[in-house]
């Protein structure tokens, strides 16, 4: 089993500015919550600091151009995760602030479930779960096909690898050799039904991606420097091989009320708690920031 | 960072889970898995399964009164569906459950090989259907009686409500070969009670006469239906409803028999797209039998549906109550 974390020099400066960010796309996806009363807010809250580090530093991309032909790709193929994934693209500058008061409302550009053909940044529609891997894995082969150095990243849940596509997709990347992918899995141990392993326990995780040929990572998704160092890894890895990357999030990370809540694929938050989420959210980043 | 977000009334949203009772309408918590619960004390050989949609398919209810009988597949509906069929095989009765459009659309041959083919004891019970949800296409099954009409010895129901959800669990389990029915869940509306109904496999009922309109619905269109004829009556029209809650095999002497009375639009209402469902099996059923009168659907478009609140997305598709009553309205 290969967990290989290549640990390069931080930048303090780069790990301050992504901890700001992810404080920033907690903070956007908190508030997309209050709009709506309710929202898949306990995994934008587990993933904000690998949405930080892959929009603040992995990701090659044009903010005003989100189409751009050289971008690397990053496919959510966790259509539920919308609320998080647009507080990222908030935060890039992809998505005009102003938008996010209208998450989840009639005629929004910005649904509960994320859409491809009408939502800026949103390179798939991944309501219907377990997909995107496959997907990628075509992207992949046609980025090959037309020479362009940019990477797929396809973000998924653990929840998705129940799915057979997945597998079938994983087994593909390796045999086609696909080293310009590279997948992120959100390992917080919880789906619809309860704990995953309860569910479908999926461990030994890493063991499975490496018999599948991938160059596999684990890291604590929640450890920002670690986080970005896993990142770099993946990139610069010289083999030909996919590269997976296994992040262990906690559901609610950054404000202790919900990560001790009960934990529920969907977690119930009552309407004057989103403010007070907040406010602890603002008053532990001005104590970080002064330290 | 500060921001003041007015705090506009807010409709309903684009989330998954949504009720379509109207205000004010009686409902009945979780129909199905109580009736299933309950059925299973009588026949042992009942088990359930789902794809990790225990808990919104209301079989966590099933799951809570008899663990050793339930079975979790995961996220896997190819699996869930062989699964099931395995079991059947090995002698006993199944009820499956997952959301619509995933036990149809990513597990098709699944249930047509493994299920239909061998006419396994399969039950297999979805719920979301056709728009039940405003959370987008990935979730609203559309075209799921469509696709399903297509598989040979397959029984297909789309129940009213919560009195004929309850009836109709023991009665699926009493016809013998593989049966798919629309669920509804959570806090499910309750309308036929008033009806002095009873939910037989194979059969339509006349819920009501009436002169000059023949609804013939299905679903949640019949509740809706019913709506419409109280809406409309002692002015704009006398309406009558013909409830067909199972859609394969279809009642066609029931069909034919109030179809064929002269005198009346004839209506097909469905919570599906326009094509493959209801509407295009009467009608096909009409021609062939030289019963031709005006004949008008309502039904989804066939469209990839929006995604926002119920209400809007009902009556911008025309199949809230409201929009029926224009649409028959202009027809008349």
């Amino acid at each position: 089993m290969k967990t290989c974390t290549l640990i390069e020099p931080q930048h303090e400066e780069t790990v301050r500015k992504l901890t700001e960010s992810a404080y920033n796309i907690r903070r956007y996806a908190l508030r997309m919550g209050e709009v709506q009363g309710q929202g898949y807010i306990g995994q934008a809250l587990g993933i904000a600091d690998i949405l930080a580090v892959a929009f603040g530093h992995a990701l090659n991309f044009r903010a005003d151009e989100p189409e751009w032909e050289g971008r690397d790709r990053f496919l959510l193929s966790h259509g539920h995760y919308a609320i998080a994934y647009y507080a990222a693209l908030i935060e890039a500058g992809i998505i005009p602030e102003q938008e996010l008061e209208t998450y989840g409302s009639d005629d929004s550009r910005l649904p509960m479930s994320g859409m491809a053909s009408y939502t800026p940044g949103m390179e798939i529609s991944g309501g219907s779960l377990g997909q995107g891997l496959a997907i990628g894995v075509g992207m992949a082969l046609g980025l090959r096909q037309k020479k362009n150095p940019a990477f797929i990243y396809v973000s998924t849940s653990d929840g998705e690898l129940d799915e057979g596509a997945t597998w079938e997709a994983a087994m593909s990347a390796s045999h086609h050799r696909l080293g310009n992918l590279i997948v992120l899995v959100d390992v917080n141990n919880q789906q619809a039904d309860g704990n995953s392993n309860q569910v479908m326990g999926f461990e030994p995780l890493a063991d499975k991606w490496d018999a599948f040929g991938w160059y596999v990572q684990r890291a604590d998704g929640n450890d920002l420097p670690a986080v970005l160092a896993a990142f770099n890894a993946a990139r610069s890895y010289e083999g030909d091989k996919p590269r997976a990357i296994l992040f262990d999030t906690l559901m609610g990370k950054g404000i202790p009320f919900l990560e001790q809540r009960e934990k529920n694929h969907f977690i119930r938050v009552d309407a004057a708690e989103w403010q007070q989420a907040i406010e602890i959210l603002d008053a532990a980043q001005e104590k970080g920031v002064e330290k | 960072m500060s921001e003041t977000i007015a705090r506009k009334p807010r409709l309903t949203t684009s989330a998954m889970i949504a009720s379509i009772a109207s205000e004010g309408q009686r409902t009945q918590a979780a129909p199905f898995g109580h009736a299933l619960a309950a059925l299973a004390e009588q026949r042992s050989e009942i088990v359930g399964l789902t794809a990790d949609l225990a808990k919104y398919t209301d079989m966590h209810i099933f799951a809570q009164a008899h663990p050793e009988r339930f079975f979790q597949m995961g996220m896997a509906e190819q699996l869930l569906m062989a699964s099931a069929g395995g079991m059947a095989k090995e002698g006993f009765l199944p009820f499956v459950s997952s959301y619509a459009v995933f036990a149809t659309r990513r597990a098709y041959d699944f249930i047509h090989q493994v299920i239909a083919e061998e006419h396994l004891n399969v039950k297999i019970c979805c719920a979301l259907p056709g728009l039940t949800t405003g959370y987008g296409p990935s979730h609203q099954a559309t075209e799921d009686i469509a696709m399903l009409r297509g598989v040979p010895g397959l029984t297909i129901i789309d129940p009213c409500d919560a009195l004929e959800i309850e009836q109709a669990v023991p009665a699926i389990a009493a016809h013998p070969g593989p049966v798919y029915m629309r669920l509804l869940r959570g806090q499910v509306p309750l309308v036929l009670d008033e009806y002095n109904y009873r939910f037989e496999v194979g059969k339509a009922a006349l819920l009501r006469g009436g002169n000059d309109v023949l609804i013939i619905s299905t679903g949640i269109m019949t509740m809706r239906a019913l709506e419409v004829a109280k809406e409309m009556e002692g002015g704009a029209a006398d309406v009558a409803v013909l409830h067909v809650p199972t859609i394969k095999p279809l009642d066609e002497a029931a069909i034919l028999r109030e179809a064929a009375k002269p005198g009346r639009l004839v209506v097909v209402a469905e919570n599906h797209s326009i094509i493959g469902g209801l509407g295009e099996a009467v009608a096909t059923l009409l021609l062939r039998s030289a019963v031709t009168p005006v004949f008008r659907q309502i039904a989804l478009p066939d469209a990839f549906l929006a995604a926002g609140a119920l209400p809007t997305l009902h009556s911008r598709y025309g199949i809230s109550t409201e929009a029926m009553v224009e649409s028959i309205k202009t027809w008349l």
